[in-house]
């Protein structure tokens, strides 16, 4: 057992380092900074830098763009590109569905698909969640029904709703889980299908969510005809394609190296910040000690990760055990937007967005969203299979309950 | 022992309860704090008016009810659970306190236009670099002739945009966190030299940052005495912390009993979520913690009154409270799921509230410190 880079690693860190110093877009930096809402546009200039770069999608395999990275280098690329507040590449795409369809897709529909995913040509959307199934994702509603069209091609008819749908204004086109079965065990009856969103029959409504902010949608579907050769998999096992989806939405959700540069930024803000008695707040005793404890949580989840990814690398796949790495994970980013805005004192209070300009001076600027990261960011004990959930899947998988 | 309420007081609770059934339900709250001016003025003349509530704490030769701290628990743990934005808490409790208080000369015509609904008050107390120490000010109040000019910026000063009158935390001597030379000045917000900006604050409120530039003030501005104000300042803010408990109270009770209601209906793997044990038990401890609240908002309103015991009663309470705030809503919010997180669930709006409640006026931090110099510093 040892912790040390070799050489070669350090030779990568430092390249790696270069590259997002050099290539790192000015106008999505300038955004970042400003704390606002990215234009689809924005979104995705980055991912096309990595695109080019070929660095776009570490953990794919090599044949379809993979980097052929160690477990090392990946940690390495995932803790710099933290380092930096580099915009994480969306998910839906390239770590969601591409998987799904590397594993379970046919070889024309790989040659289709993924391609655009890795160039960023096309916006995906995940059309899982619906009103009444959540976390039992497995009762969905969404209706699927077979039927050969006037052109004697053979269509599925989708009616239905989706929620939560992450980012769906955006969309170009969605995966979806929908029920082809009525009649069958709820997971047994359920089909994975691409569906282009603008198909006739789709509309997309916001959702506002507590803080303000526009992210997630409601997706309803009203006779929309979806190709049959847009089905992954084979029809009535799509639960197989989405739990594997749902393996690696957890993997990453940890988000150690992100938490990592949070408590950076948690420790300036709190060094700048005064205490009651008019010392940095950082040095006011029940601040630092919450700030330590932070710290030596995100060390147990860091070294959790560690081992987990060691696992992976030596074969296994990600287990029931990534259930940890979500529930720690989320704990601890929780943990951190609550200290930062306990840091920031009166000026946490302060809803500046919508004041347009007229928010300069009315507090530090670090100060402002703090309040609606933390409302924003209970989502995350909710979302990907809610904490509940992932302990009833420890209970069950791991101990055997 | 008697933790029962009079007739009067059970009187007062039916006639804020029902006039916000009737008029403050949550779709009319959204309306009225999503566009200007954020308030709702004909409430406030209503609460004048019709229901005679802003003389609540006041003795019944100033025109008031004759009640005292359980009255105004009672207003604001009704005010809690109905998220009202009107400035009950600045004007009555902090403002109506600061002139029973200091025995200023017109204290008795000012609380007479707080009974009235037209005098309206908020408390310039925070300043950018105060944090919670209330002896941290740097607005400074300098003699001039028989009145006094006064300079500075003031933080966050909640119900600004609403306010007559600014009561003012100034320096007339010392150092910016000496204890002795702070003095309370009562200022008419129209005042040459004071300027405002003001915002919408995350739970639904406004406020504004306020600045003051040679503001030439009267004699008759001092409220209580010059440079020993911050004994004054500490009661008036712990009253205005007592009744706080009480609000949060009522925004506890509902994310509570809101979550169970929720749980109840919402129904994953064939049953309703409130039949598992797991969500039992959660909702369990908020319940615990709501219950613990109420208890510390009746000890701290009983022992408001008493000098000797009134400083710890308050930081213990405040802790209590601002624990029960964070827990109760978090958890409101993870039972209901992804609906919590919606902007068109009330859930949301109460957790918003409960939030802002766990650092106003001192933070549980704050407060577990004070708690601590005043009771185990005292024995060691």
């Amino acid at each position: 057992m040892n912790l040390d880079f070799t050489p070669e690693e350090n030779a990568f860190r430092d390249e790696v380092r270069a590259f997002i110093k050099d290539n790192y877009p000015a106008r999505l930096r300038a955004a970042q900074d400003e704390g606002r809402a990215l234009t689809k546009e924005e979104y995705l200039l980055w991912h096309k830098v990595l695109a080019k770069k070929g660095w776009l999608a570490p953990s794919w395999p090599v044949e379809h763009g993979g980097t052929g990275w160690t477990p090392t280098q990946k940690y390495i690329w995932s803790e710099e590109t933290a380092r930096a507040d580099c915009l994480a590449v969306l998910p839906f795409g390239v770590s969601m569905l591409a998987p799904v369809l590397y594993t379970f897709g046919t070889e024309e529909q790989k040659k289709r698909f993924l391609p655009d995913i890795y160039n960023g040509e096309v916006w995906w959307c995940q059309g899982y969640s619906e009103p009444g199934a959540g976390s039992d994702l497995a009762s969905l509603k969404c209706k699927a029904e077979r039927m050969t069209a006037d052109d004697g091609k053979e269509y599925y008819i989708v009616n239905g709703q989706k929620t939560w749908t992450t980012l769906g204004q955006h969309a170009d086109w969605g995966f979806f889980l929908v029920r082809t079965d009525p009649d069958s065990k709820p997971q047994s009856g359920i089909s994975f299908l691409l569906i282009d969103m603008k198909t006739p029959g789709i509309s997309v409504r916001p959702i506002i969510t507590l803080e303000g902010g526009h992210e997630v949608n409601d997706v309803f579907l009203d006779n929309v005809k979806v190709p049959v050769e847009n089905r992954i998999f084979h029809e009535n096992q799509g639960w197989t394609c989405a739990k594997a989806l749902l393996a690696h939405e957890r993997s990453g959700i940890a988000g150690v190296a992100r938490s990592k540069r949070n408590l950076e930024k948690l420790r300036t803000i709190a060094g700048t910040e005064r205490s009651d008695v008019g010392g940095s707040l950082i040095d006011e005793a029940f601040f630092k000690r919450k700030v330590a404890e932070l710290e030596i949580d995100l060390t147990a989840l860091e070294f959790t990760e560690l081992r987990t990814l060691a696992g992976e690398s030596s074969g296994k796949g990600p287990g029931p055990e990534s259930s940890i790495l979500k529930i720690k994970g989320t704990e601890i980013q929780q943990r951190l937007q609550e200290l930062a805005l306990e840091a920031v004192g009166h000026y946490g209070a302060p809803f500046l967005r919508d004041l347009q300009g007229n928010n300069l001076g009315i507090g530090p600027d670090y100060a402002d969203g703090l309040a609606g990261e933390m409302f924003n960011g209970r989502k995350t004990s909710i979302y990907g299979g809610s904490n509940e959930i992932q302990r009833n899947i420890i209970a069950k998988a791991v101990l055997g309950l | 022992m008697d933790f029962s309420f009079t007739e009067e007081q059970s009187m007062l609770r039916d006639t804020v309860a029902s006039y916000l059934a009737d008029h403050y339900d949550f779709d009319k709250r959204r309306a009225a704090v999503s566009k200007e001016p954020g308030w709702r003025p004909e409430v406030w003349k209503a609460f004048a008016e019709e229901l005679g509530i802003l003389g609540a704490p006041f003795s019944e030769d100033l025109g008031g009810l004759g009640g005292g701290p359980i009255d105004n628990m009672i207003v604001m743990e009704e005010f809690g659970k109905a998220l009202v934005v009107e400035p009950y808490l600045g004007t009555v409790v902090i403002g109506g306190g600061f002139l029973k208080h200091s025995g200023h000369a017109g204290a008795a015509d000012l609380i007479g236009g707080i009974i009235e609904g037209k005098n309206l008050f908020a408390f310039a107390q925070a300043e950018p670099q105060s944090r919670y120490n209330l002896a941290s000010v740097a607005t400074t109040a300098k003699k001039d002739g028989a009145g006094w000019i006064l300079n500075g910026h003031k933080a966050v000063v909640m119900g600004a945009p609403f306010a007559t009158h600014l009561f003012v935390t100034a320096r007339t001597s010392g150092a910016e966190r000496d204890a002795g030379g702070i003095s309370v000045f009562l200022v008419d917000k129209a005042a040459k030299g004071v300027t405002t900006r003001d915002y919408p604050t995350v739970d639904g409120n406004r406020a504004s940052e306020v600045y003051f530039e040679n503001v030439s003030v009267g004699a008759d501005a001092l409220i209580g005495t010059a440079d020993n104000g911050l004994p004054l300042v500490e009661k008036v803010v712990d009253e205005t912390i007592a009744a706080m408990c009480a609000e949060a109270c009522g925004v506890l009770s509902k994310l509570h009993t809101g979550t169970v209601e929720y749980t109840k209906q919402r129904k994953q793997f064939g049953a309703p979520i409130s039949s598992f044990q797991v969500l039992q038990h959660r909702m369990v401890d908020m319940f615990i913690n709501v219950e613990q609240a109420i208890s510390m908002t009746y000890m701290a309103n009983i022992k408001v009154t008493d000098e000797a015991e009134r400083a710890k009663a308050i930081s213990a309470a405040k802790v209590q409270i601002g624990k029960a705030c964070r827990f109760v809503g978090q958890n409101a919010i993870q039972l209901h799921g992804g609906m919590g997180m919606t902007d068109e669930m009330a859930i949301g709006h109460y957790f918003k509230r409960a939030t802002m409640i766990e650092s106003a006026f001192g933070s549980v931090d704050h407060h577990l410190a004070r708690y601590e110099r005043l009771s185990l510093g005292k024995a060691a």
